[in-house]
This record gives structure tokens, sequence and C-alpha cells, in this order.
């Protein structure tokens, strides 16, 4: 071999996928012969592919490692060949490493000392445990530290100090020595119940400002069963609950009130009142009377029938009434369907049968759907002022107050007259003080409009 | 006992498991009438007919789910992904069904799902044959997750995966398929979940991983004794869910310098999680920092031969890095 050539080794390539061996089929170049790049070298076979191996260089084949018919693993060497040109062989990491290390450990050992004084803890429990004094003990590691290996080589050499009785006791004791977090709840990440739910809650009270003692606060005694009853949330309860909730986190509530003479309708009524509960068998109420004012009144102002939908506001054509129906423990929403195709009297009857289904309970589905307004007849049970929450997701409702003999001022001079308040809570994103406005205005001419006269069919 | 690779070794722990019990079975792309596309399943077709071994769309989504909903209702279904990087479409019902349905039904329902996906690269597989996602369902409670490195440990773990009452996740190395041969007794032994074993004694650092760079370790520790007298103990973590910290904190102890190797990249990798482990535990034990010898933080494996080799760990990284850790 002349001095101006390099040998270089060429190694089973990986042939294709999970491929970890191949078998030298046949060798196309023989020893003395030139070799280009890229020219095959070999032909090998696999399991899964037949192949030839192309040169990675130019230059001599010198020796042929492997033999034809031998099962070669992927990156051993199957041959050598000769690079023409002195170009330095490709691949020589294992020696450039290794002198780099040796390069370290010389230089450790010339006395570059800057790691001398760095004790790691392993170094530093072991130096404490055994009673060695660190100074004497020349360290072998990186920089000249001491090595844990180091502490050991030299108390094993006899080289602790006196005070190694000591030691045996303490030994053992480190090896079991937990982790100082160990009984916190979270140091194990395998969780049972019994770490999170302390099983006798903690008895001390902390304020937070007196760390070092309880603070000074009177014991209260609760006697639970004695001076306070806990009551199951029914689902209807809870029905209540969410609705009445999200519709006074969602809408945000306007509130607005007229007053109404409702005299001549409460002639009209007692006029008509006892004839009609002969003939229908169910009575005239003051509130089919209210309802007609109204639903005529929407026809009017068909915006108060209405939803809020964020980009755009649904106005709804028919007008279906819930009417707010209360019993002892709860409050229900049935709705009267198309209450603008009725007559008053068919509105009574409308009233009359929900009520009674509602009372005893035998509301069905289909009798609360739909609703598109809501009247809520609170004077029913004496109220004279409220401030009702909207039935959502509709745009208003509407309370008619308790009627009230009053003095009231007509024409200057003072008369005694029944008057009713009529409540409205209002949804502000649709609506504003002007409409609703004009809309109970509307109501109050329809109901004080009624006369003697008055169709009830 | 017999010697054999690998994958022999994956086959006949399903052949076992299949023969043993009915609610056994098989599904995933190819497995059936090709055997998959690795060969892992061949045979079990003709011997357990396509009732038992279902050829399934690409979909792995629905392999997942159609073993999830199978494994609910009492059946062991051993779910094959072709190469864990099509398993992503399958993380949600895995991680979100899989994973919780016992906490979520308080007990009354369970999922004893078997997910088997090969991992790792070196195979120019490029960009979608070679990930290691372990550290996607890593620090899911609820999974186990087994990466078996030994033929005999593959078979073990497996029967025992089959076995569990609960879904594990068993990540098979494709480059170990045929590189890594041993004895593995022909009889019916599990390899319990959840426990590490100690591959090679040693006295100047420990190294910790999984899988098939522990090939590369125990090559390197075996020419560092020879060479250098430097030598190495190997723990081979085996389950990496549930760790098995017992064994971590007795390996950290034993040399006080630790090596974490593994093939998936090196941030937020199991071996974040090992490393704070023996940090919590046994900080006054430590001799050296924890050092971790990983894939670097590259999107996945490059196709090109040059950069997979820069991207891949091998018996030369490994050994620098055991080296470096012996003369700290």
């Amino acid at each position: 071999m002349s001095e101006n050539q390099k040998l270089t080794d060429v190694v089973m390539p990986q042939l294709a996928e999970s491929l970890v061996s191949a078998t030298i089929a046949k060798w196309l170049k023989q020893p003395g012969e030139k070799v280009e790049q890229y020219e095959p070298i070999c032909e090998v076979m696999t399991d899964k592919v037949n192949a030839e191996i192309p040169s990675t260089i130019d230059g001599v084949m010198v020796e042929l490692i492997a033999e034809e018919g031998q099962n070669v693993s992927v990156g051993e060497i199957i041959c050598r060949m000769a690079v023409a040109g002195g170009a330095p062989a490709s691949a020589e990491p294992t020696p450039q490493t290794a002198s780099a290390v040796s390069n370290v450990t010389s230089a450790a050992a010339a006395g570059d000392q800057s790691m001398r004084n760095r004790y790691s803890p392993a170094v530093q429990t072991l130096a404490a445990q055994h009673g060695v004094d660190l100074n004497q003990i020349q360290g072998t590691g990186m920089g000249g530290r001491i090595t844990r290996k180091d502490v050991l080589a030299y108390v094993e050499k006899g080289g602790a100090a006196p005070r190694q009785p000591q030691a045996p006791e303490a030994a053992p004791a480190r090896a079991e020595a937990p982790s100082p977090f160990k009984d916190l709840p979270h140091a194990d990440p395998a969780v049972t119940p019994e770490q999170y739910i302390p099983v006798q809650p903690v008895s001390e009270r902390n304020s937070g400002l007196h760390m070092s003692e309880s603070p000074k606060i009177p014991p209260i005694e609760v006697e639970r069963g004695e001076r306070e009853t806990l009551i199951d949330v029914t689902p209807l309860r809870n029905a209540i609950a969410t609705n009445m909730r999200q519709s006074v986190s969602e809408i945000p509530h306007a509130w607005t009130m007229v007053e109404v003479d409702v005299t001549n309708l409460v002639l009209l009524r007692n006029k008509l009142k006892d004839e009609f509960k002969r003939r229908e068998g169910y009575n005239l109420t003051y509130l089919a009377f209210f309802l007609k004012a109204v639903v005529n009144a929407i026809k009017d102002y068909p915006i108060m029938n209405s939803v809020w939908a964020v980009n755009k506001i649904i106005v709804k054509r028919d007008i279906n009434i819930s009417l707010a129906v209360g019993t002892e423990d709860s409050v229900m929403t049935p709705v009267i369907q198309r209450a603008d195709q009725k007559n008053i009297a068919g509105l009574a009857r409308e009233i009359e049968e929900l009520a009674t289904k509602t009372r005893q309970g035998k509301l069905k589905l289909e009798d609360m759907q739909g609703g598109t307004f809501t009247v809520n007849n609170t004077g029913s049970f004496g109220s004279i002022l409220s401030y009702p929450i909207i039935n959502y997701p509709q745009a208003a409702i509407l309370t008619f107050e308790s009627i009230v003999k009053r003095p009231v001022v007509i024409n200057d001079m003072i008369a005694v007259r029944s008057m009713a308040n009529i409540c409205l809570s209002l949804d502000h994103r649709i609506l504003d003080g002007v409409i609703c406005g004009r809309f109970l205005q509307r109501v109050k001419e329809n109901i004080e409009a009624y006369t003697l006269d008055t169709k009830v069919y | 006992m017999a010697v054999m690779e690998y994958i022999d070794a994956i086959r006949l722990a399903m052949k076992e498991e299949m023969e043993k019990d009915e609610s056994v079975f098989v599904l995933g792309e190819d497995v059936g009438v090709k055997g998959g596309v690795f060969t892992t399943t061949k045979g079990l077709i003709e011997q357990f007919g396509e009732d038992r071994v279902l050829d399934t769309p690409l979909a792995e989504s629905a392999i997942a789910g159609v073993a999830i909903g199978a494994a609910m209702v009492g059946m062991k279904p051993i779910a094959e992904m072709q190469y864990s990087d099509f398993m992503l479409p399958a993380t949600n019902q895995i991680i979100n069904e899989a994973a919780k349905i016992r906490y979520r039904s308080n007990n009354d329902w369970s999922c004893p799902v078997v997910v088997r996906a090969p991992i790792g690269g070196g195979i120019f597989g490029g960009l979608y044959h070679s990930q290691c996602p372990e550290s996607i369902f890593f620090g899911t409670p609820g999974l186990k997750i087994v990466a078996p490195f030994t033929a005999y440990d593959a078979k073990g773990l497996l029967k025992a995966a089959i076995q569990d009452p609960d879904p594990v996740l068993f990540f098979e190395n494709k480059k170990c398929y045929k590189m890594i041969k041993g004895d593995v007794p022909l009889d019916d032994y599990t390899v319990p979940i959840g426990k590490a074993n100690v591959l090679r004694e040693g006295a100047d650092i420990t190294v910790i991983g999984y899988s098939m760079p522990l090939h590369f370790c125990m090559q390197a520790a075996e020419e560092l004794e020879k060479e250098e007298g430097i030598t190495a103990h190997i723990l081979d973590l085996r389950t990496l869910q549930p760790l098995d910290r017992d064994s971590i904190i007795e390996a950290a102890r034993k040399t006080g310098k630790v090596l974490i190797v593994h093939e998936d990249n090196k941030t937020g990798g199991v071996g974040a999680e090992v490393a704070a482990i023996i940090s919590e535990e046994c900080l006054f034990d430590l001799d050296a920092p924890i050092m971790r010898c990983c894939s670097p933080d590259v999107p996945a494996m490059p196709i090109s031969p040059p950069m997979e080799k820069f991207y891949m760990l091998s018996k030369d990284k490994v050994k620098e890095a055991m080296r470096q850790l012996a003369i700290y």
C-alpha cells in the first residue's frame, strides 16, 4: 500500500425497513480492480430485496472481508477500498472521541483542579457518615472533583476518621432515609381517596391573621334537625331555579308600571258573571278581560312578542300567552295557544282549564310549550306591585295587581274608582321605555274601553 | 425454551392467549389475510378464522373505538395500530374513553383493551413510520404503558397486558422485531406490569432506559468495561406507566450517576419524569447531574439517511454519554 493511499471501510448498508442483515450474493469487484463512485461492487440478497451495493468513492478495491454467501449484519465491514489522492476516510469517530477523553483525563491529572472543591450531595453524605476529611482525598473526577467512588475507596483503605463507631448506625439509617416529602399527599402520584378526604375535619379555626393561635371566635352550635330543616330540591324546584337564574343572569331587566281605572270592567263583570257561570259552568274572571286587552295590545306592538337571538330578534307571529299559575310550592306557566284567536269567553275557559290542570298536576308537555309572552295575575294573592322575572327567553312579562278602590281626581273632582296597577318587566336588549310605555298605554286603553255593552262572546 | 425473535415472541403471546381465552381477538389494518405489515399476526387468521382476526378499514379511530366498545362488554380485544405514527386519530378514544371509563362509571365499567403499536425509527421510514409517541400518552392516569426490550419480556408483557383488566398500550419497537433474539419459554408465563428489570450490574454509572436504545446501552457497556474498566448498571424500565419508582430509586442510589436513555425526543419525555423521581427521592445520593441521552427536539424523523443517523441514537452516542458521566 503506497503512502498516498488511505484505506476506507465499506459497511453493509441498510437497504430496507427493519432489515438487520443481508447475504453477499456475488462480488462484482475483485481486489486490485479500479472502482468508480456509484459503480456496483457486489450483489446482496435479503428476505425483502436483491440489490447491488454501489461504491461511495472513487478508488481501488483492496480486500474483500465478507465472503460470497456469508450473512452480514447491517453496519459490519464487508470490504476495504483504497482512496486515491489522500482524501480523508469518511468515518473514524471512535479514535477521535477516545483521544478527546484521554485529553480530559490527562488534563485532570496534569493539575486542573477547578472542580476540586465542588462536592456532590453523595460525596458530602458519605463524608459525613464516615467522618472523612475531604481535604485528604485525591479527586479523580473531572477537574479534580472528588467522586463518590473516591470517598468509598478512601474509606475502604481505612482513611476514615476515628469516629467510625457511629458509622454503622448511621449508614442504614441513611439508606432508609425517605424523601422528606414522603408523607405529603402529593408525594406519590398513585393516589388513594384517603389521602385527599380527611376522616376528621380539622377543628382548629384560623383567620389567617393569627397564625400562632386560634382566634377567639365564640362557638356557634348548630343543631341540625331541631333548628333547621333540610328540604330536598325537587326536579320541579330545580327547573324553576334554573330558569329564574338563567333569565336574571342573561336578560337585562327593566321595569315599568301604569295604573288602570277598571271601574267599568268591575261593573261589566258583575253584570255578567252569575249568568255566565250558570251557562258555562265556570267563572268569568277579570283575568280573561285583562288577557284580551293584552293580546290586542300585542297585535298593535308585535315586538313585545319576540325573542333575543344575539345577532337578530325573532318576532313570533302566534301570540301564545304563558299564564303564571301558582300552587303552594311552585309556579307553572302553562300556555294558552293562539290567544289572539280567542274571545273573552274562550280565554276564560282556557284559564279555568289550565289552572285546574296545574293544581291537579295534570299538565302535559304540550300545555307548557310555545309561550311567547307571560301574564301573571299577582292581584289574586293581594299584591299591589310586583317586579316579575321574565319567563326566559321571552321579551317581557306583565302582571295585574289587586283591584282596590281609591279616591281619584277626574275632571278636577274627586271620585271613588276601582284602580289596579299593571307592571311590566322587559328585556332591555329588545325593548326600550318608549315602546313599552306605548304598549302599556294601549293595554290601559283597552281595559278602560270595556263598557257595560262589551260582548264576551 | 426456545431462541426466537422479538416479533415471534409477540405473535406467540397472541396465539397462546387466543387459544386460552375465547374472548381474545385481534383487529387492525391488514392483520388478517396479509398477517400484518411486519408479519406480527401471520398465521392467526388461518388458526382462528376471520371472526377473531378482523381486517379493518384504514381508520384508527374506528379500530380503537370498536376495540374499546367490545372490551366494555366483556371481550378482550388486541387492537393493532400499523405504526404508532398512525395512532393519533385514535387518541381521543384512548385518552377520553378507554382511560377514563372505570373512573367515570364509578367502577361499573372497565375496558380491558390492548393497543399494540410499533414505535421507533432507524428503518428509513421517515416522518410517519418512525415516531415514538410515548410522551403523548404518558402521564394519562388510567392508561398502562409497556415497552419491552427483550423477546422474553415481549411475550410476557403482552400476555400480562391481555390479561390486565384495564387498557394497556403495548409499544413494540419495530427495529427490535428481527434484531433482538432471546430465550423465550414456550409455557404460559407473564411478566408483571409495573416492574423494571436490571439488565446488567455495575458500579460506576447507572443507565435507565427502555425499548431499542437499551441494545446500544448494552453494547456500549460491554465495550466500556473492556476498554476502560467502566462498569454500567443498566435498568430496563419495561413499564412506562406506572413507573417502577422503587427500582428507579434503587438503581440511582447504586452509583449516584444516572444517565437516562430513550429514543423519544428529550423534552417532555419519559426520562424527564424518571429524573424528577430521582431528584425528589435521592438528592443526597447523587454524585453527578442526572443526564439524558435522547433524540433531539426535531419535529419528525428525517428520511435522508445522514439526517436520520444524526437523529437516531447509536452505540457511539450512548457510549460517549456514558463515558462522560463516568469520568465526571
